[in-house]
């Protein structure tokens, strides 16, 4: 595949060196002449300079033929500017763009481009997953259907303890396929069951009712 | 009408107290507070400090409100995702922004977004005065 990488900072440029390691066709473009100076000591004629949101250096760096455009600069406005011409006047297959602002995703995705990565939701998401005190963590999110799996625990004081799940009010787009009590017991649950203090809830939920469940679950 | 103007660089806050004085509700935001000094003491809008690809400064500005939004900061990326995002996020009826790429401008016009392109405007005038004048010269 012939991959066009945009913006060669440390994303860029570690990107580039695996998708080469991969086997593939990839060129970097770098706007500032003192990194493209690095790069090219580094990855050769992998390299172009030039701002990568002019679409006269688009065509220099082939994005006609280009199976797929990355845009990883550290601005959201570039990469959306980028994925956009790249998809609308160059007619490359998929666009990838890195955003950092994670409000932005939604308007990435409304604005038609294919693929978002969040460095800040990444990195969320893990923090959530290490912190105890995040009552509702991420697992998994399915964007293109708007739908999470998430996990939580019911605390003590919670008003959901000793009712069963069916009378609880959950939402109708959510469901709970997994409950695992004192870390160690896998239960499937049904209407009938209760909740402990304790008991870890895995949820497929979608976005709108996550604040919901954490109401029901968390009081 | 209510207007809000993203930019209070030369043309954003020269356009800004033209619109106000017509007795238009105009809000300008810049990212730099100090560029407001340009609006002067009298500025009877409302000024709001932030970026303006940001949705949340856009809704804090009264973007989804707006009869119009207008885009005209010096960054021709910031002007059209900030114009995109009023339009389909926002709702507003008449997003315009100015760029000064004539071929991002021929894409974005072809997209649907209303555009001003400076650059594009200042040759053509040129090319009229020049020609204008070879020809009165002959």
């Amino acid at each position: 595949m012939y991959i066009v990488v945009v913006g060669g900072g440390k994303v860029g440029y570690y990107l580039t060196k695996s998708l080469l390691e991969q086997g593939h066709e990839v060129l970097v473009i770098e706007k500032d002449p003192r990194r493209q100076t690095i790069l090219s000591q580094e990855l050769g004629s992998m390299v172009l300079g030039g701002d990568g949101c002019e679409v006269a250096v688009m065509e220099q760096a082939g994005f006609g033929r280009a199976d797929v455009v990355i845009a990883v600069t550290g601005d959201d406005e570039d990469n959306l500017v980028i994925c956009q011409v790249a998809k609308g006047r160059f007619h490359v297959g998929r666009t990838i763009a890195r955003i950092n602002n994670p409000r932005n995703e939604k308007i990435f995705r409304r604005l038609g481009i294919d693929v978002t990565v969040s460095s800040t939701e990444v990195i969320l998401s893990q923090i959530e997953q290490l912190l105890p005190f995040e009552s509702l963590v991420h697992l998994l999110t399915l964007r293109n259907v708007g739908i999470s799996f998430v996990e939580l625990e019911v605390p003590a004081g919670s008003p959901a303890i000793g009712r069963p799940l069916k009378s609880l009010g959950i939402p109708d787009d959510c469901i709970f396929p997994l409950l695992i009590r004192e870390g160690k017991e896998a239960i499937i649950p049904y209407g009938e069951t209760t909740l402990q203090p304790g008991d870890h809830v895995i949820a497929v939920t979608s976005e709108g009712s996550e604040s919901t469940l954490r109401r029901i679950l968390q009081g | 009408m209510k207007v809000v103007i993203l930019g209070c660089g030369r043309l954003g806050a020269y356009l800004a107290l033209r619109l106000a004085g017509l007795g238009h509700h105009v809000t300008v935001i810049d990212q730099d507070p100090a560029a407001f000094a340009r609006l002067g003491d009298d500025f009877p809008g409302r000024t709001v400090v932030g970026t303006g690809i940001d949705e949340e400064v856009l809704r804090r500005a009264g973007v989804a409100e707006a009869d119009a939004f207008i885009a005209v900061t010096n960054w021709d990326n910031t002007n059209v995702m900030a114009a995109q995002v009023a339009r389909e996020i926002l709702g507003v009826p008449r997003a315009i922004c100015r760029l000064y790429d004539p071929l991002r401008d021929e894409f974005y016009r072809s997209l649907g977004l209303e555009t001003v392109c400076p650059t594009l405007w200042g040759a053509q005038r040129i090319e009229e005065i020049l020609y204008g004048s070879a020809t009165a010269a002959e």
